[in-house]
């Protein structure tokens, strides 16, 4: 057996934001320089446009500035991947732009990322752009933040500074609901507290932020309580002369919640059917127990009625069943939100129409006020809004389960992708007709 | 560790299953880009994995440069019907040949024109969605590419313009003559690409092992001896011990020196490696935004 790679490293997925020229591309840049993980030709490469551009200095930040429009204008216009590892970790980096039209893109970032970087310019201090930030990590729920207060050569290592920062947004943090907050004086120009610890912040006692990324406890971010799996797609082997398959029908997903076992009673929602799981079947061989996000096939004890869009649940916990829902909302178009709009709403595994009933209220990002309701929500506007569907949804509240309370709207026609929505908690728990009828 | 925990490549792997099945059930007539190489093997594999015991419910697609390895044709052309799958090729020469795809004057490299044909391809069929292996870390152009890559109705990337991405919940939506380019390995390494075909003993094409070959000395590379473009009196000619490290056209495909003979080799040399996988391909180095600019006109 080699020793290139131990059999299981975990997986740290983080996000960066910030507003233009915090430095977030230069950031990332020091992180893969000063962490080896880039490779000669990246930075021949880096060299090559460093006299072209840079003025003969390398610049960290055309590493991830990949379209050409980026580099001439020096700025980040969409999210960028980045993959490194350490001995102790996987990361996968997505770098989101803070340009204001693009706020959207930090909601692509951030929604599928344990942890934020909200990178502050240690000489402007808090401005909006890091309460938007901070303030949508929070919404998506995003377990761990750091605050980057970035810059610091420039304030001269300043403690009194780094402390009026930190103390401006820890007047904030407890409007907001992030439970882990970090803060770490850096200079990501010339990689101090990035990897190795910097001389110049004795007074500063905490780890270096790839200290922090290798050692934060990101323990289980998948919801292991109430059984979910949306149907995805049906399996039905064609094969009628081959009696080992013909009468195989099962039923194909990722679970989005829970524990499954052999055995185990379920329900299908909308219908109301219980059945059992009579087998876990996987090209591996067959399972006992499935969790989440594993994606397996379902095989069940009764040949019932299931398709895509059908979601089948354990009945430790029940899921709301409604057409009538409340969310928040991200709004990612220039065409703004009103309502009486008619949208596309993909959730899970079913696309369904939604009509925008109400606009309940505004986010104001300043003061994390709601202003009750406004005419329209328009581009990077944050508020909730009300909704009726044409099929019900089968959902949790986005604060028990991101992946069953969650959607998007997509818009007809031009199929935009305009709306990024989060579900709030069920107001009634689910009386499906058929409860106690097993077949 | 709990027991209820997924490490790296299952994370990986249930990822990209989601997406096929994704993809299997909002087209309706999508395919799979096979060429053969290390990325589309896994494609396939990770295909078993999200239909069996059904049939892969669609066809694999290649477009040949006539430039390629012979050894990823035959390689290509095996395992296809091993997995019982229907494989389109589609070649360039042909499309040369019916105007489809028009060469420059003394343009010797197919890597342009592959594009033409592709797109001709997927008209020709008419499908709705191209799943390709594509990964992140390869380019940096491709490093801002969304798993569901929107193509307009000339095959075209817009890369100012894509649709946000959100949890895992991908918008499929293409009208009539659009369609969408799909990439489940998006987020896997070179690495992990060759830890899951360890994991899942998958057979690879002999040219990524250690071979001997006859190499011609050019720009900087080892690039392999073909009648395609023979060496010139002047060009250094060696018999060298190669393997390759990513596949393009014969013509363009730098050779590395290794013994690697094994995955477990070629693991262990991935991880001393100093240079990235694609700085063996001449045709990324062409400029900055090279593979940018074939991107936004149709590349894979």
């Amino acid at each position: 057996m080699s020793s290139s790679s131990p059999l299981t490293v975990d997986l740290l997925r983080f996000n960066t934001c910030g507003s233009v020229d915090d430095g977030k591309s230069t950031l990332i840049g020091r992180l893969l320089y000063d962490s080896k993980s880039l490779m000669e030709d990246q930075l021949e490469a880096l060299e090559r446009s460093a006299d072209l551009t840079g003025g003969g200095q390398i610049n960290l930040a055309n590493l991830t500035d990949g379209l050409r429009a980026e580099r001439e204008q020096g700025i980040t216009i969409d999210v960028a991947y980045r993959y490194f590892a350490t001995p102790r970790r996987k990361f996968i980096i997505a770098d989101t732009p803070g340009h204001v039209q693009y706020t959207r893109n930090m909601v692509t970032g951030a929604s599928t990322a344990n942890l934020s970087i909200v990178l502050v310019d240690a000489r402007l201090g808090v401005i909006e752009q890091s309460r938007r930030h901070t303030c949508i990590a929070s919404l998506l729920r995003i377990p761990h933040l750091v605050v980057a207060v970035n810059k610091m050569d420039l304030v001269g290592w300043s403690e009194e500074r780094f402390h009026e920062i930190r103390a401006n947004f820890e007047g904030f943090l407890p409007r907001l609901d992030i439970k882990d907050v970090k803060f770490i004086p850096m200079s990501a120009l010339n990689g101090d507290n990035v990897v190795d610890p910097s001389s110049h912040t004795p007074w500063y006692a905490g780890p270096t932020l790839l200290g922090h990324l290798e050692g934060v406890h990101i323990g289980s971010d998948w919801n292991l309580d109430g059984f979910r799996f949306p149907v995805q797609w049906v399996n039905r082997p064609n094969r009628p002369q081959d009696t080992q398959w013909h009468d195989f029908r099962g039923i194909s997903g990722q679970i989005a919640g829970g524990i499954i076992r052999v055995g185990q009673t379920v329900m299908i929602l909308p219908s109301g059917l219980k059945t059992t799981v009579q087998e876990i079947w996987t090209m591996d061989g067959p399972l006992e127990q499935a969790f989440c996000p594993q994606s397996i096939t379902l095989r069940l004890a009764h040949d019932v009625d299931v398709s895509r869009g059908d979601t089948v649940i354990g009945l430790s916990s029940m899921p709301g069943v409604s057409s009538e829902l409340r969310a928040r909302v991200c709004w990612m178009n220039t065409r703004p939100l009103q309502a009486g709009r008619k949208y596309f709403l993909k959730h899970t595994t079913q696309t369904v129409q939604a009509v925008v009933t109400s606009i309940e209220n505004r986010l104001n990002i300043s003061d994390f006020e709601a202003e009750i309701g406004p005419r329209e929500l328009t581009v990077n506007d944050l508020g909730e809004i009300r909704l009726r569907t044409s099929r019900p949804l089968v959902f949790d509240a986005y604060s028990v389960n991101r992946l069953t309370g969650s959607f998007i709207l997509i818009e007809p026609g031009s199929n935009q992708t305009v709306g990024a929505g989060m579900l709030f908690p069920p107001t009634e728990a689910i009386k499906p007709e058929y409860t106690d009828f097993a077949i | 560790m709990s027991i209820y925990h997924l490490d790296h490549l299952q994370y990986l792997e249930t990822e990209s299953i989601h997406i096929m099945r994704e993809v299997a059930a909002e087209f309706e007539r999508p395919t799979i880009l096979f060429s053969g190489g290390k990325d589309s093997i896994c494609l396939l594999r990770l295909a078993e994995k999200a239909f069996r015991p059904s049939e892969i419910p669609m066809p694999f697609l290649n477009v040949d440069t006539g430039h390629h390895f012979p050894e990823l044709n035959e390689f290509r052309d095996v395992r296809a019907a091993e997995l019982g799958g229907r494989l389109i090729v589609r070649k360039v020469e042909d499309a040369i040949a019916s105007g489809i795809a028009v060469p420059n004057p003394g343009e010797v490299s197919r890597n342009r024109l592959q594009i033409p044909t592709l797109l001709a391809a997927i008209e020709e069929f008419r499908f709705d969605c191209a799943i390709g292996g594509a990964r992140r870390d390869e380019e940096k152009a491709r490093a801002k590419e969304r798993f569901f890559s929107f193509r307009d109705s000339f095959g075209q990337w817009d890369p100012k313009n894509q649709r946000p991405e959100i949890w895992n919940l991908y918008n499929g939506r293409v009208n009539s003559g659009e369609h969408m380019r799909v990439f489940p390995l998006s987020n896997w390494t070179e690495m992990d690409v060759w830890e899951y075909i360890r994991r899942e003993n998958l057979a690879v094409p002999t040219i990524y092992f250690s071979h001997k070959r006859l190499c011609v000395r050019r720009q900087g590379q080892w690039l392999p001896v073909t009648s395609l473009v023979p060496p010139k009196p002047s060009e250094e000619v060696r018999e060298l011990v190669v393997r390759v490290r990513t596949i393009g056209d014969i013509i363009s495909t730098g050779m590395i020196e290794s013994p690697a003979n094994t995955v477990d080799d070629i693991l262990i040399e991935i991880a001393a490696a100093r240079v990235t996988e694609r700085g063996s391909r001449a045709d990324d180095k062409a400029s900055e935004a090279a593979m940018e600019d074939r991107k936004k006109q149709g590349y894979f």
